[in-house]
Parts: structure tokens; sequence; C-alpha cells
């Protein structure tokens, strides 16, 4: 038998800071996946904020600590499209200015990987055994679908849940209207794309929706939720991996 | 036209109130996103074109003094002119001093987004030239006194009704008992109007879609045909256009012309493709006496050579638009000046500056999606960000976000201080919101939950309870 890869969780902000049963769902995942999993942890964020802000500066000095933090592992896996996005497609390009610092970029980002995509393209996962009984619709987050091409990746894996339909919405594809600092910039064309976001989500008849990335879960549970809609909101890995706390937004008793 | 693209929030906080706007955006999807999307499943070598296309403008744009002077050559030789613009004063003047010579009382246009960009119809209204807008929706915001909103279907923000009062407003022989119910009707009374406005005009305006260097010509697209009545009728034809409009040969042209419909409006081609070479010849029954084009720089060339050329590749097609989230919730308008949604955000600051256009390049999701359907592979979220560099180098954002961001990058990039922050927030944010799992009010995202509550923490940071569970799992 081969040796097991060693992978690095790269948590992101948002999970380590929202929904840390998010980053355990990936463990779990990884590890039945035939992973061994270690979480770095001198790891904060990918510096998305920053780059997208027009801060170069900040963005690379946060790249370097990311760009340390996962040094020698096989794979770095994050548990968002954005953020496994970042690294992968714009690291390169951050350091453009900056060869040997591009050099380092560009090998951490060819083994940087989103999770799902990770399982089913690297790791051949083929099924998981987890149960929900539920109706679900799933939303592709732009950057996952876009950057990195996940998109047939999480249905392949959702089929195999037990007891769980999927039911795709309309315009699954177009954007929740979150895009980082913009939902709280521009707040009212923001609200105005996610109030047609969830106009499809609710139109779809599922009684769940799944996403692989906790900043547009967190736009598009907050918009349903101030609607009183009682749709409960989950990042996709909870599902696959069987874990059953409370949805986003839910009264929980804490961690 | 001047740019209002500084009010950007108060403009799209308006237009997101505006129940007629509202209703009209809705039908951008079906009538110009699904269609397309159908036109391209249509096409199995839609990437292979893409590629070509891009190939062709590159070439154009890195040997565009060769191409221009080129198709200049052509042109005169054809019996026409070329003028070199600097800069929109400059293309006004040569617009009104050749209708001054021909006497011209009006002039007639084909929809050109040149000439919204360097305000023709307002210098010519001024110097006693009446401009007459013959593309239907050019026509009916001119009537409106109001700016395009898209760069293709410029009324597109308006429903029927409004179009209808319009109509009654402005033209004063219309019988009050003429219905004007539907498209049908009402393009027949703007081509009542416009059919003797075609047969007086002195002068006709039309854009260009393509200059093509080898034969000359000037090429536009029109899917009613006025641009064929606007060239062909008058004394003289003036085609405005911008200097990255050539492209070496006319199979150059058509391989790009079979992206430029589809992207648009879904359609296979244009209804009407029109190619001008050169005035009427001696033994042409009809055509203009005079051909004229006013090629025009403002600030484009500027844009060779640096990280902004590739913007120079847009055919206007507007796909880029009817696709992004941003421009479907608030309608062009909101953006202030002549070009809306994404390639605007990008083109506005180049031309006008960035201290006029600075909220554009932010107003992006960075969804993604102008640039997966640009047929021309335009990077525009890479652009807009290269915008928001300069922005941030300049110091233009607000001092709020800019402390509010320092902070946050001071923590991030030293991951062992954001970790004890990280853990803190966690518990904090988590014992103040488990209990309802949400919160409904939060000072620093007061934006946010206005509309949206805010999930609750689950209580402990990812990290804090690893290391706890790590130490369980393999006690020491």
């Amino acid at each position: 038998m081969t040796e097991k890869p060693r992978v690095a969780l790269f948590v992101t902000c948002l999970v380590d800071l929202f929904r840390p049963s998010v980053g355990f769902a990936a463990v779990k995942l990884l590890e039945d996946a035939g992973c061994t999993v270690e979480v770095p942890r001198l790891q904060s964020c990918c510096g998305q904020p920053a780059y997208n802000s027009g801060d170069r500066h900040s963005a690379q000095a946060i790249a370097r600590t990311v760009i340390a933090a996962f040094a020698g592992f096989d794979y770095v896996v994050a548990p968002s499209g954005s953020c496994a996005g970042m690294i992968k497609v714009h690291y390169p390009v951050l350091f453009a200015d900056d060869p040997s610092t591009a050099d380092q970029a560009r090998e951490l980002a060819g083994r940087t990987y989103e999770l799902i995509s990770f399982l089913v393209d690297v790791m051949k996962v083929e099924r998981v055994t987890a149960r929900y009984d539920g109706v679900a619709t799933y939303h592709d987050s732009c950057s996952g679908l876009r950057e990195l091409g996940v998109k047939a990746q999480p249905r392949r894996l959702l089929a195999s849940v037990a007891g769980l339909t999927l039911k795709e919405m309309r315009d699954c594809e177009v954007c929740c209207g979150f895009g980082g600092t913009f939902a709280v910039k521009y707040a009212d064309i923001s609200d105005k794309i996610v109030g047609e976001k969830t106009d499809n989500i609710r139109a779809s008849g599922a009684d769940t929706l799944l996403a692989g990335d906790m900043g547009c879960l967190l736009n598009m549970a907050g918009k349903l939720e101030r609607d009183g809609d009682p749709t409960k909101v989950r990042h996709v890995a909870e599902v696959l991996a069987g874990v059953a706390g409370p949805a986003l937004g839910e009264p929980g008793d804490g961690a | 036209m001047k740019a209002t693209s500084r009010a950007f929030k108060a403009n799209a906080r308006h237009a997101l109130g505006d129940p007629n706007l509202q209703r009209a955006m809705v039908n951008l999807r079906t009538g110009f996103a699904e269609r397309r999307a159908h036109a391209v499943a249509q096409l199995p070598e839609w990437e292979e074109l893409r590629e070509q296309a891009v190939a062709i403008k590159k070439d154009a744009l890195a040997h565009l003094d060769f191409y221009l002077e080129a198709f200049e050559q052509k042109v005169i030789a054809n019996g026409g002119q070329v003028h070199w613009c600097r800069d929109a004063a400059e293309a006004n003047e040569t617009v009104l001093a050749i209708c001054r010579r021909l006497g011209a009382k009006t002039v007639t246009k084909g929809k050109s987004m040149i000439g919204e960009e360097i305000g023709i119809n307002d210098h010519l209204a001024a110097n006693g030239v009446t401009p007459v807008e013959t593309d239907l929706g050019e026509y009916i915001i001119q009537i409106r006194h109001e700016p395009p909103s898209h760069i293709i279907a410029p009324a597109v923000h308006l429903v029927k009704e409004q179009i209808a009062q319009s109509f009654r407003e402005t033209h004063r022989d219309l019988d009050p008992a003429r219905p004007l119910m539907d498209s049908r009707q009402m393009c027949d009374e703007a081509r009542a109007v416009l059919r003797p406005r075609f047969l007086a005009a002195d002068v006709g305006i039309t854009g260009a879609n393509f200059l093509v260097a080898e034969t000359g010509s000037s090429i536009i697209v029109t899917n009613e045909g006025n641009g064929d009545l606007t060239q062909t009728l008058p004394k003289a034809h003036i085609v405005l256009a911008s200097l990255e409009k050539v492209v070496p040969t006319l199979e150059d042209a058509t391989t790009i012309l079979r992206l430029l419909a589809r992207s648009a409006t879904g359609q296979e081609f244009s209804s009407y493709t029109t190619v001008s070479t050169g005035p009427r010849r001696r033994d042409d029954a009809d055509g203009p006496g005079e051909y004229h084009v006013v090629l025009l720089d403002n600030g484009r060339s500027a844009l060779l050579g640096g990280e902004f050329e590739d913007m120079l590749r847009c055919i206007r097609c507007a796909a880029c638009l009817n696709h992004c989230p941003v421009y479907r919730a608030i309608g062009g308008q909101s953006y202030g000046w002549v070009y809306p949604g994404p390639m605007g955000s990008v083109l506005t600051p180049s031309l006008i500056g960035i201290e006029a256009a600075g909220n554009l390049p932010n107003a992006s999701t960075f969804c993604g999606q102008c640039e997966s359907v640009c047929p021309m592979k335009i990077p525009l979220p890479k652009m807009m960000r290269h915008w928001r560099e300069r922005e941030f180098q300049r110091h233009l954002p607000p001092p709020a976000y800019r402390l509010g961001l320092a902070a946050w990058a001071f923590f991030a990039r030293r991951p062992a201080l954001y970790r004890l922050v990280a853990d803190v927030g966690a518990r904090v944010l988590g014992v103040i919101g488990r209990g309802r799992g949400r919160f409904r009010a939060l000072p620093l995202a007061a934006g946010w939950t206005q509309t949206r509550d805010m999930p609750a923490p689950e209580g402990r940071s990812f990290m804090s309870l690893w290391v706890e569970r790590q130490s369980q799992r393999k006690p020491r």
C-alpha cells in the first residue's frame, strides 16, 4: 500500500470564525478518503480582501505567510472555492513582480485544491456514506465554478448521500451578491442580487440550500432568515460528512 | 457627456427603487442572456472562433499605426477622407465643419456610442444643426432627454407604457385614439415620424463596428435598417469611429461578426450588415456624395502597451452587461457615463480618469461571469482590480475603509496574533449570538444587517477546538 498523502487543511477565516463544524467535516472527508490531515497553526487568511481592495502590498505580505505555513505538504485543501482559487489562480499573478516568490507561489498553487474537487478529482472518491433526509438545491459559488471548474464534483458526491434529493434551482450559476466587502460597501445592490437568488431557492422547492463557500452561505442564509424562510442552509461538506449540528443561523448551544 | 459616476451609489439606490426599471430589467435575461446561451450552444466551433478573434485583435493592436494608415490610404483611394481627432472637441468640430460647409440643417444618426462619448448631439444642436436619432432605442431616449442605459439597447430600462407616453407627448400629429399597446404599433408610429426625416437630412452620421484596413471600408450592423437610410440618402456620410475598430481584412471582420451578434442578441447574424466603401461612384444609382471617417483617439492610444490594452479588443456586444448581476440590478444609467456594466467599469476610468469614475471598478462582486461570456476574452475582473490598485495607491478609497482594511491586514499578516484575536472574537460573538442563532444588527456591518441577518458563529474558533481535540486524541 502506498503511503497516505499528507494534506494540510487551509481552514479559511470564515470557517474558523463562524463554522468550525465545516472544518471538522472537511477533516473527516479527507481522512475517509485516505489522507493524513494536518492543520498548520500559523495560518490566518488567504489575503483576498486586501487583494480585491487594491492593497497589493498587504496581500503579498499575507500570501507570504500562507506560502511559509503550507510548505512541504503533498496537498493543501480548503473548504472554499474562493480561498483555494486565490491561492491557485491569483498567487502566481500577485507575485509577478517578484520572481523568486512567484516560483514558490506557483509551486503552492500546483498542489492546492478546493475540498470537494480534491476528493473527486485527486482522491477519486466516488461516494460517501452519509445520510441526509431532505430535498437540497446547490448554489455554484463563482470562484469555485469559474476559476476552478467545480461543478459536477459536488453533485456527484451528493448523489450518493442516502435520503437526499437534489433539485436544481434556476440560475444556480449566477452570483449571490456576496462579493466579500462588496456586500457591505454596496449593501443595497448586494441585497437586490441575493433577493433574486433566494427567490430562485424558494421556487426550487428544496428545503435545504447547499454551497461550498461560507461567504455565499452567510449571505444567502442571512437573507432567508430575515425573510422568515425556513430553508436550512449548510456547507456541502457538512452534508457529505454526515455532520448534523444546527444549520446556519439556527440557535445552538455553541460548539 | 458629463459624468455622474461619482454619484454611483445614489444613482443605484434610485434605480433600485424605480419599479418601471426593475420591471424592464427582467427582460434582459430572457431577451439576451438566454438567447445568447442558445446561440452559443448551437456553434461547436465557438471556443475556436474566440481564439481566432482574439488573435486578430491582438495583431491589429500590435500594429495599429500600420493598419490605420493603410485604412486611410484606401479611404482616400475610394474618394473619401479620414479625420484624425485626438479628443472629443476635435471630433465635434470636425463634424460641425462638414455640416456647415454643406449648409446642413438636419442630420440623421445611426446608433453610435462614439457619438455619445463626444456628445455630438449637444454640440450640433448648440450650433443650429438638428440631430435626429433613427435607431428606435436611441430615438426614444432622445425624445426623453435621457442618456442610453445599454450599449446596444439604449432604452432597455424603459417599459412600453413609458415609451407610449413619450410618443404621445412628443408627436404633435399623433391621433389620441391611435393605440400604442405593443411594440409593433410603436414601431409603426416611430417609422411614420422618421421617414420624412431620413429624406430631409443633409448629413448622415453612423458609428462603425469595424474599419477594414484592406478595403478602406466601414461596417455597421443593425436590426432596423435605419443605418442604411441614414448613410445612403444624405449628401454626406460621416462615420464616427474610435481607432481600435480597425481590423486588417474583410475576412477578419467576418470572423468577428460571427461572434458579435451571437454574443449580443443571440442572433446568428444581425438583420443588416452594411459595408460602406467610399462615397457614391460615378455609376452608382445612389449613395452619399461624400464619405468621411472621424477617427477618434480620446485616450485610447495611451492604453496601448499597458495593463488596460486588452480592453481595446472590446467589440461592444454588451454580453458582459447582460450577464452582470450588478448591471441587471441597477441598469446602465447608474454608472453615470456612456459605457455601463463591466466593460464600462474598466473603460470609463481609462477615458475620464479614476477620480471621476472611482466607484465603478469597485462595484463588482468579481463573479467572473463577464469574462466567461466575453467573446474577446477580455479579463475584465483583472482590469477592475488593476484600477482598484491604482485607487488604493492614490489614497482614494474612504478613510474608514482604508483604516478597517489596514487593521485587518495588520493581524492577518501576523498569524500567531491573528489566532488569539480570532479565538476571542469567535467566543464573544458566539456568546452574544448563539441564543438566537443570528444577529439582526451589527455595528460594523450595518449595510448588511439592514436587509439581512448575520448568522452567528458557533462559538469557538476551529483552530482552538482543533488544538484541544488533538491533545485529547493523542495524549502525551
